[in-house]
């Protein structure tokens, strides 16, 4: 029997498999492939203070091994969320944790100050690097001062278990990761979407109604485990790895990386059973590797010699 | 209200070549079949390759229910679509299905099933249940030419059927849109799939006429079970998702 346990702040996880925001919608989605109450917890799609139509369509392009999207955090509000999905989501047996997101330092404070009320959502991840907002989003997650100041004053009004999401976005990743440590964050979850572009050449045009998108799945795999391992050596908190992860071995890869959980994204969209396929591999690595504890894979990886301590990259 | 997704391995029992752009794939599934509607779709797994990465979204052209097989049209449009037409009797096409809204049987007795090229995969199965609720089908079909055409005796079978060619190579030369069974009062509704130019020219002349009018959408989409977003549909009613509240909407909703 291994023990797939893992604590990600105040949040105690059955197993550190989880399904990433808006790739899982709010799990009901799922419910006739899996049993969601097998993840170690479902992060939601994002949530803003008032509801949102999101981008026009065409909102997705298919890219070699990954695809854009733009859907631009459409979502029905908070209050919404709390009268209709909230209790609908108390109905599993699962952790489901909110994916807040907002167009001002005020807005993200009042999702997450009324989320905070809410008994059965034991965190919240603080979507600051979505790349497809003209306000808010990325715009606070790609500089530092305000991402310290928007995790700060979040961090004033919720008093739960409180993930910073970082873009990929940046030259720095370890200052961004820093940043949000610093600011007062529990954890923090790496990588959102590149920004990308796709073009069709035939019509001559950008694919995405948008012009560009946020590029995910194995495509970006690699870029993200760079992130995460960096992340991993530049703060003491946990770090949450996601990116293109489509199997264990990529799931496992992220936690040698420094990952203490995974979130599988784009791999959903293929094979809806993918996450509990992913959990299964784990279990079966760490038998064949004598691993009594999944704590024990995170960072433990073997660096070549002379490789003598770890030094970020800055550019 | 809905039945329950599957995911599951069918057994490819013929890929049938319709003509040098369509292929008709037959699934058998070793389960009885869920209850599958006119106009809803499956999502089909292609191999992962350079070119291709997601399923596809293929709408169900005609289902028996004895033999628990599915029939698939489908057109050779890229890559993804190309693989599967090289799929051979023996094989296992991994499927989930049944997804998304069906066209509605309304009140009324005689409708028109007007779709443009590939659009014309599920009006089969749509024709099929009109018949059967006891309704006359009648069928216009518009192809880019001769090439598109294939023999259509299922559909006559169950109905009336005309045909328009872009460049008169068969049937009647010129779009759907401008075929004279169009511009008779004779039908109480239209069910459209095609290209949007021509699903949004049917929908007008249904508002003239002041009859009811579905239209099957072909966004682009991912998940094809709502968890995704992209496949997103303006509407009077807000946004809407083409996978699950389409892909069939009354044209009176659309906002296009």
């Amino acid at each position: 029997m291994v023990d797939m346990q893992v604590n990600i702040g105040k949040l105690v996880l059955k197993n550190p498999v989880t399904t990433a925001s808006g790739c899982f919608g709010y799990g009901s989605e799922y419910t006739d492939f899996m049993d969601i109450s097998r993840l170690g917890a479902v992060f939601t799609k994002a949530v803003t203070g008032e509801n949102r139509e999101g981008n026009p369509a065409p909102r997705m392009a298919e890219t070699p091994s990954g695809m854009l999207n733009s859907v631009g955090l459409q979502n029905k509000g908070v209050d919404y969320f709390i009268e209709h999905i909230y209790p609908v989501l108390r109905q599993y047996d699962t952790v489901f944790i909110a994916n807040v997101s907002g167009s001002t330092l005020d807005e993200y404070v009042e999702v997450a100050g009324k989320i905070n009320d809410l008994s059965g959502i034991p965190a919240i991840e603080l979507n600051i690097s979505c790349p497809n907002v003209k306000k808010g989003g990325m715009v606070f997650g790609t500089n530092r001062q305000s991402a310290a100041e928007v995790v700060k004053a979040v961090r004033k009004v919720y008093d739960k278990t409180l993930i910073i999401k970082l873009s990929p976005n940046v030259a720095s990743i370890p200052d961004f990761a820093k940043t949000a440590e610093g600011a007062g964050a529990d954890a923090i979850s790496l990588i959102n979407t590149l920004l990308a572009m796709a073009i069709d050449a035939e019509k001559r045009k950008p694919v995405l109604a948008t012009v560009t998108g946020g590029l995910s799945g194995p495509a970006v795999k690699p870029v993200a485990l760079r992130m995460v391992w960096e992340a991993y050596h530049s703060v003491s908190i946990p770090v949450i790895g996601i990116g293109g992860i489509s199997n264990a071995t990529d799931a496992i890869e992220f936690l040698l990386a420094g990952a203490t959980a995974i979130q599988v994204g784009t791999a959903n969209f293929i094979d809806p059973q993918v996450s509990v396929k992913i959990l299964e591999g784990l279990k079966e690595y760490m038998e064949r590797h004598h691993f009594s504890s999944v704590s024990q894979i995170t960072g433990n990886l073997e660096m070549p010699e002379g490789f003598e301590r770890f030094r970020p990259k800055t550019f | 209200m809905s039945v329950k997704k599957k995911i599951e391995n069918l057994l490819v029992t013929a890929n049938r070549r319709l003509n040098s752009e369509y292929f008709e794939l037959i699934l058998q599934s070793n389960e009885s079949l869920p209850g599958i509607l006119p106009g809803q779709f499956a999502e089909l797994k292609v191999d992962h390759t350079e070119h291709t990465f997601l399923r596809r979204p293929i709408s169900f052209y005609d289902v028996n229910t004895d033999k628990s097989e599915v029939h698939l049209l489908i057109q050779e449009v890229g890559e993804g679509t190309r693989r599967l037409g090289q799929l051979e009797a023996g094989e296992f096409l991994n499927m989930i299905y049944p997804l998304g809204h069906s066209f509605t049987i309304t009140e009324g007795t005689t409708f028109l099933l007007v779709s443009g090229g590939v659009g014309i995969a599920p009006m089969l199965l749509l024709g099929r249940k009109l018949k059967e609720a006891g309704k006359t089908p009648v069928f216009l079909f518009g192809f880019r030419s001769e090439k598109q055409w294939f023999d259509l005796s299922r559909f006559e079978a169950l109905g009336e059927v005309f045909i328009t060619t872009e460049d008169g190579s068969i049937g009647e030369k010129g779009l759907v849109t401008s075929h004279r069974v169009m511009n008779t009062g004779r039908f109480d509704g239209y069910y459209t799939c095609g290209p949007v130019p021509m699903m949004k020219a049917v929908s007008s002349i249904a508002a003239s006429r002041d009859i009811f009018c579905e239209a099957s959408l072909e966004n682009t989409m991912a998940c094809g079970i709502g968890a995704c977003l992209t496949c997103a549909q303006p509407t009077v009613h807000g946004m809407k998702m083409a996978c699950t509240d389409g892909p069939v909407f009354n044209t009176k909703e659309l906002l296009w």
